[in-house]
């Protein structure tokens, strides 16, 4: 590796590292603050579900978002906010419930990334919608 | 040690182990990178549950490593592209793969740790 590129090769690492140092505990601390793992988990993963759906939209749309930007929000602090494994763990320790918990996730987590694309329609339209609603 | 030291660490390390994986996996159409990070996490995790760690270590290496290095977001994410690219079968295998993978991981650390 040249000597001028070990910079920016590091540059990612830590910004990775910085955003999962956060996001870990972000996710700790709503795991302390809302009673019941499955409750916070269920909540922590929605709510991931639908910033990572506005920063990836922005990115197909009008890539307003900074690339470095995306890496520590998406990359780190909300890839590591959001968790499948503590997801699949609550539904095997709560049987009685696991169906409702695991289907509720996918519909909520799915449709919070669907909420995320209509959001970044709104905040970013293109030429045509934008004339349309000049035009009204 | 600090709770918040702890998780924070394993969050930093599992974000970058997610991170390496991302960058060794090709680049495919279906996202195997992250059905594989789920899928791994979900065992190490189970392991420890199963297995009766310590609180420090479950903070550290249970909610912090196996919780960042796992991810619902990125699933979620690209569960919905595949679907809205008309690649519905993808999706579906998608969505049933990272849950059918990621509760038998968790079942066979329950084999060799928890019995």
């Amino acid at each position: 590796m040249r000597r001028r590129q070990l910079l920016g090769n590091i540059e990612p690492i830590l910004l990775i590292a910085i955003g999962g140092f956060a996001g870990a505990n972000a996710r700790y601390a709503v795991d302390v603050l809302i009673p019941g793992s499955l409750t916070s988990t269920f909540a922590v993963n929605v709510v991931g579900s639908f910033a990572l759906g506005v920063l990836v939209y922005d990115s197909l749309r009008d890539d307003v978002i900074h690339d470095n930007s995306r890496l520590v929000f998406g990359t780190g602090f909300l890839s590591s906010f959001t968790t499948y494994s503590m997801f699949v763990l609550d539904a095997v320790t709560d049987p009685e419930i696991a169906l409702l918990y695991i289907s509720g996730s996918y519909v909520c987590g799915f449709g919070a990334v669907f909420l995320a694309r209509g959001t970044v329609q709104w905040l970013e339209p293109t030429d045509e919608t934008e004339a349309d609603m000049e035009a009204s | 040690m600090e709770p918040a030291f702890l998780v924070g660490t394993g969050g930093a390390i599992g974000a970058l182990l997610r991170y390496a994986v991302g960058e060794y996996v090709p680049a495919t159409e279906f996202p195997y990178a992250t059905l594989i990070v789920n899928v791994i996490g979900s065992f190490v995790l189970g392991v420890l549950v199963f297995g009766g760690a310590s609180s420090d270590t479950m903070l550290l290496i249970g909610i912090g490593a196996c919780g960042a290095f796992t991810t619902y977001s990125s699933f979620s994410v690209q569960t919905i592209l595949l679907f809205e690219d008309g690649k519905r079968t993808a999706a579906a295998a998608n969505a049933i793969g990272n849950l059918v993978l990621s509760l038998g991981a968790i079942g066979l650390a329950w084999l060799l740790v928890g019995l």
